[in-house]
């Protein structure tokens, strides 16, 4: 076996061995932002880069909540997040369960010391409605003025308000 | 993310992560078959005989694994199976290359080791399969707290009972059982300890975290509250003098102190745990002599003892031969620490001399990935005894490794104990494969998605109201 070949296979298991760690810490990666963020190419006016790209695009399929025959007609296609720090930010609603929270597995995950590590979640009922919980929180969920105590069905354009953040369900 | 309106979040696809392990898996059974393949071209310019049985007998056993846990752990985490299966492929392409060493490969020594390893591995994995669909869920261990502390402590003592017992290298950690071979049920031990710790610190780490009065800065426990870390470092002590097993002592005290700390949240317990292991480490190392022989090792390894140098030095030689990217796998002369010790207590030595420092890494690497997704799940629980149990785990899992890899390159005291998955033994692959498994157990419960809410009755109730 000549000097060369034992040299290329040395090297080479090492690159393997450090592309298993690699990869390994990819898959980590990618576990730890459970969301995925896609980008819209609506363009209604210049848009800054988001600044504190944390989960960058994984996929940049377009979205598109419109064209959903399944839903009722006046029934909300999609969660809007109003004001706070993730103003802008919106969920399609699919018939999945959102969480509202700061722990890293939230739907949408909130960074605001009022808001508790899981808030609130929003699903819907039977009949297609959309109900907000309140999930024991210290600070409270409010539907427009009122304080939940129970689950709550969600009017269309109602604020929901968490701490610094109010989103809304709109069509 | 700030004011753009454009963006949407959607929850990302099913979260089971199970074809991200089988990739995964794939790939942790081909980097040891590589390996195989770099050994026998290195020493004997031909791939070896056994590479496509030795290929198929991991993949099949990776394979198996995966089912079963995309059967009865769908939401585990998707790296501890790949990265345990890595690790006890390299061990036994490790343990085959030093194998192909007549000098430490004579029957006095034992012979070739691989075909048993490659044995307790398969046993390994199917303890490993076994705890993954009978263990429904972590919380029942719960249950059998204070049994966990009996079976421990009669594990730990078994090898005390004379003609059960076995004395191997100046510590009596064995037990003989006819027919098998030796045992080491520390290594087992160290599982149900844990789950003793867990139960015990969930029930009482209210009174331990707060009932406390504070000195000079530091939260002091009440005596009656020190009670069971005294009892702890006692049976820690004892194991050591009785059983002059450095390794495995250090291991349950830090073990303990780590879970403590957990539970409380308090610094003190820290202070109070270091000093506890150091006045005992003092104690012992000045009074026991077999212990006090590694201290003298640890502190002069260069000293001369009956004509030659010790193996703490011979491991330092064979760590600067190796530079940084090693003399490659199967051309390194690790056999000359001599001894059964280079696949057991010094297999880091060889990975160290023929893989370099840059292998040395990615393997400790290796371990800290696996200790990290332990972690992870701790974090991840949402059960007080998930949580204290998965990280006590990986906790002792962690403290192995330091124990090891630190007693290898010189950085604490050689003890007797093996490098996870990685080392020659059979005790130590079962025990850590089944500790892998609770801990995808938990991992399992943990990230299961929160089942669908229930309709309410009240809303039922009230419907005439909303309406």
């Amino acid at each position: 076996m000549s000097e060369l070949t034992l040299t290329v296979m040395r090297l080479g298991f090492l690159a393997v061995l450090w592309l298993f760690v690699i990869v390994a810490v990819q898959v980590i990666r990618s576990d730890l932002f459970g969301t995925r963020v896609t980008q819209r190419p609506v363009a209604r006016r210049p848009e800054p880069q988001p600044a504190q790209g944390q989960a960058p695009p994984q996929s940049r399929r377009a979205s598109q909540p419109q064209q959903r025959g399944r839903q009722r007609r006046g029934a909300p296609t999609k969660l809007v997040v109003t004001e706070g720090s993730l103003t802008g930010t919106t969920v399609a609603l699919q018939g999945q369960t959102i969480t509202l929270g700061r722990a890293h597995d939230s739907t949408i995950v909130l960074d605001d010391d009022y808001a508790s590590g899981r808030h609130a979640r929003i699903y819907p009922d039977r009949d297609g409605q959309w109900i907000v919980e309140d999930l024991g929180s210290t600070n409270g969920t409010y539907l427009d003025r009122g304080r939940l105590t129970t689950p709550v069905p969600i009017p269309l354009g109602a604020p929901i308000r968490i701490g610094k953040t109010v989103i809304e369900l709109r069509k | 993310m700030s004011s753009t309106s454009n963006t949407t979040v959607s929850t990302a696809g099913p979260p089971s992560r199970r074809n991200t392990e089988l990739a995964m898996l794939v790939f942790a059974v081909l980097v040891p078959v590589l390996a195989y393949a770099n050994v026998g071209l290195a020493k004997d310019e031909s791939l070896p005989a056994g590479m496509l049985g030795y290929g198929l007998g991991l993949g099949l056993m990776a394979g198996v694994a995966h089912l079963v846990v995309r059967r009865w752990a769908p939401y585990a985490d998707p790296l501890m199976l790949p990265l345990a299966t890595l690790l006890n492929g390299l061990g036994l392409v490790l343990i085959w290359r030093l194998d192909q060493e007549p000098e430490i490969t004579r029957p006095a020594l034992g012979g070739p080791m691989a075909a048993d390893q490659l044995l307790w591995s398969v046993v390994g994995v199917a303890l490993f399969l076994g705890v993954l669909i009978f263990l429904k869920d972590h919380r029942i261990l719960q249950r059998y707290t204070y049994i966990s502390m009996v079976v421990a402590l009669l594990l730990l003592i078994s090898p005390m009972i004379p003609g059960l017992g076995d004395e191997v290298n100046g510590a009596r950690i064995w037990i003989r059982i006819p027919g098998l071979g030796g045992l080491q049920p520390a290594e087992f031990a160290k599982i149900v300890m844990v789950v003793f710790f867990a139960g015990y610190l969930m029930v009482k780490r209210d009174a331990l975290a707060l009932a406390s009065r504070r000195v000079m800065g530091i939260y002091l426990p009440r005596g009656r509250d020190l009670g069971p870390i005294l009892a702890v470092w006692g049976v820690s002590l004892m194991i050591l003098v009785f059983e002059t097993d450095l390794g495995t002592s250090l291991l349950f005290f830090g073990a303990f102190v780590i879970m403590l700390y957990v539970a409380t949240e308090r610094t003190s317990w820290i202070i109070f745990g270091v000093l506890l292991s150091a006045s005992g480490a003092v104690f012992v190392a000045s009074t026991n002599q077999h212990v006090g022989d590694r201290v003298e090792n640890w502190l002069n390894p260069l000293a001369r003892i009956n004509d030659g140098v010790t193996e703490t030095a011979q491991v330092m030689y064979s760590f600067g031969s190796g530079g940084l990217f090693g003399s490659g796998l199967g051309q390194g002369y690790s056999r000359l620490i001599g001894g059964i010790a280079a696949k057991s207590d010094y297999i880091l030595a060889t990975v160290g001399e023929e893989l370099g420092l840059a292998g040395m890494m990615a393997v400790i690497l290796l371990y800290a990935l696996l200790i990290e997704r332990g972690m992870r799940t701790a974090l991840a629980a949402r059960d007080p005894f998930g949580k204290l149990l998965a990280m006590g785990l990986s906790g002792a899992f962690a403290l192995q490794v330091f124990v090891v890899a630190g007693g290898v390159t010189g950085v604490i005291p050689l003890t007797g104990m093996t490098m996870p998955f990685l080392a020659q033994g059979g005790s130590s692959v079962i025990a850590n494969w089944a500790l892998i498994a609770v801990l995808l157990r938990i991992s399992d419960t943990a990230r299961k998605p929160a089942p669908a809410p229930a309709p309410s009755l009240d809303a039922e109730q009230t419907q005439v109201v909303r309406a």
